[in-house]
């Protein structure tokens, strides 16, 4: 009885911890979010980034296979979706000239969403982004 | 067999004759062998082409000296060079000696009277040729003109001179449509658009003066939104420049424009520049479906109000966001006719046409007679791109960046993406 309890009780806690992580220490990826996710990226910024993500050379950088976008801190990217980006910066090898819009209009949730989106679309896969995450950064950036 | 044979006689031709300065070029072209698939290219029949170098990275303007050796102006260095040199020393057309210097990136070059004038992004220098066509003071070229601005977008400084001692400096506005906020949804346009005191337009300088600025030159021409292409027609001396035209409008005005008004609209231009043009960007921009100018968004028009001043119409107009990169005015013999004195523009391709597959990765045509386009543009050169329909710029294999004419009349055509130099000529039936 004692063992089947105790066994009952990893259970529960692996699959609670499952449900916000997974195996990579990720949070859990939604459909809904990424169908959300998706909307968001063709309304506002499929035009430079492209259908598949591959950017434009030397002008707007891609998100597919981008180490900033599958980065574990998700911090930057989320200041760059509220902030945007004019900076000269070299971004894994190279340099894009185009100016990036902030897009500090979005909600906490369509931010998460679309950065969900990217994370996880082509060859991408490095788990969700929250709104709470996206609330947290935001304050910061404040 | 037969092709073989007469290849030989050529060959052997060029040997014996000595004498003949013109014909003997024109023959020593037709013993240089096409690649067997054109490089990849589609052109009209009786041109060919070939690749002279590859893999030389970002590849943007190019020169071509007396002796047929090709100067490459790239935007990121290669070996630690940002001008390539580019020789040819068994004489099939391929270069084999590819040598750099240069510790600058930039996009303009060009060889006149004895120079070669290459850009940065910044500044202008030039460099004395010997009579080799070979730059002998590599590291120490003579800065023609400093500080020019220069905040990442548009910053390509492309080059051209005329025969009277001038150079003119395209300065490409850093900003899409001159907005409070560039390229944020809404966003109004500044008034007066302070760009335009520095920036979006062309400039003139003299081409033997050293360390001129801003305060030495001239605002030749303004309103012109970034110009990445120009050349000037030595037939009518006249200063002509390809317009790249803004982006973006359905993104930042969706109440007047719908995706495919964006993919179609502003007509990227090509213009006649007298002294003191105004074209109009960012006030106003040509719609080629319309065939006028049209107030832009960000000065409260509504895609359909026009400006209430006049300005520059567009000499050619052609469809829109296909990045018109390089103007070039042939005025060799190899080519037909009708080519002579024509113009031909490097079309790098759009990359703001979505929903609509992305057009232009091609070298375009315009017959002229005296200085006017005497008919409609063609495509000239097709293929770069290397796929049937563009739906991304990852699946672009070249894009055409860079034109010059070879001492024989050859076309070369620079590609920015994967470093290639083409060779075009026009070898009959």
């Amino acid at each position: 009885m004692n063992h089947l309890f105790r066994n009952y009780a990893v259970f529960l806690f692996t699959a609670t911890l499952l449900m916000t992580m997974n195996a990579k220490g990720q949070s859990p990826v939604s459909d809904a979010s990424m169908q959300r996710g998706k909307t968001i990226y063709v309304q506002r910024c499929i035009a430079c980034h492209q259908p598949d993500g591959g950017g434009v050379p030397h002008m707007n950088p891609p998100l597919d296979g981008a180490s900033a976008v599958k980065a574990k801190d998700k911090f930057r990217l989320i200041q760059v979706i509220l902030k945007g980006m004019t900076d000269r910066v070299e971004i894994d090898g190279e340099f894009y000239s185009n100016n990036m819009a902030p897009h500090a209009d979005l909600t906490d949730q369509q931010v998460a969403d679309v950065l969900t989106y990217i994370r996880n679309n082509w060859s991408n896969k490095a788990g969700a982004v929250t709104p709470a995450e996206v609330k947290a950064a935001r304050a910061k950036l404040k | 067999m037969n092709k073989s044979i007469s290849l030989l006689f050529l060959v052997s031709i060029v040997a014996c004759d000595s004498s003949a300065g013109d014909t003997l070029q024109l023959r020593k072209t037709a013993a240089i062998l096409p690649d067997s698939n054109n490089a990849g290219l589609k052109l009209p029949a009786g041109f060919s082409a070939f690749k002279v170098a590859e893999k030389l990275g970002q590849a943007r303007h190019i020169a071509v000296n007396q002796q047929g050796d090709v100067y490459v102006k790239l935007e990121r260095k290669l070996n630690g060079n940002g001008i390539i040199y580019l020789r040819d020393l068994d004489k099939d057309g391929r270069a084999e000696n590819v040598s750099g210097f240069g510790n600058y990136i930039g996009t303009g070059i060009a060889i006149h009277k004895g120079y070669l004038y290459a850009s940065s992004d910044d500044d202008v220098y030039r460099y004395k040729l010997n009579d080799k066509g070979e730059v002998e003071n590599k590291e120490v070229p003579e800065k023609i003109i400093g500080g020019l601005i220069n905040r990442r977008q548009h910053a390509s400084k492309s080059i051209t001179l005329d025969n009277n001692g001038n150079i003119y400096v395209n300065i490409g506005a850093y900003s899409n449509s001159c907005q409070e906020k560039d390229r944020q949804p809404g966003s109004m346009g500044m008034n007066p658009c302070p760009i335009l005191d520095s920036a979006g337009g062309v400039w003139q300088f003299k081409a033997n003066v050293l360390n001129q600025t801003y305060a030495n030159g001239v605002r030749y021409a303004t309103g012109l939104r970034n110009v990445v292409g120009l050349d000037w027609n030595s037939q009518t001396n006249k200063l002509f420049v390809t317009q790249h035209g803004r982006d973006q409008l359905n993104n930042l005005f969706p109440q007047y424009y719908d995706d495919k008004a964006n993919a179609e609209l502003p007509a990227e231009t090509m213009y006649e520049i007298n002294p003191g043009d105004n074209a109009g960007w960012p006030y106003a921009y040509f719609d080629n479906q319309q065939n006028k100018l049209i107030l832009a968004p960000e000065y409260g028009g509504d895609g359909k109000k026009e400006p209430s001043v006049s300005y520059k119409f567009p000499t050619m107009a052609f469809p829109a966001h296909m990045a018109p990169n390089a103007l070039l005015f042939y005025t060799g013999n190899q080519f037909p006719a009708r080519y002579k004195n024509g113009a031909f523009i490097a079309f790098h391709g759009s990359w703001n046409r979505f929903p609509l597959p992305q057009e232009g990765f091609y070298v375009a045509f315009i017959p002229f007679e005296n200085g006017k386009p005497s008919g409609k543009w063609e495509v000239f050169a097709n293929g770069f791109s290397g796929v049937e329909v563009v739906n991304n710029l990852r699946s672009v294999a070249h894009r055409p960046c860079g034109l010059a004419q070879g001492p024989d009349g050859s076309l070369y055509v620079s590609d920015d993406n994967k470093g290639t130099i083409f060779r075009i000529m026009y070898q009959g039936n």
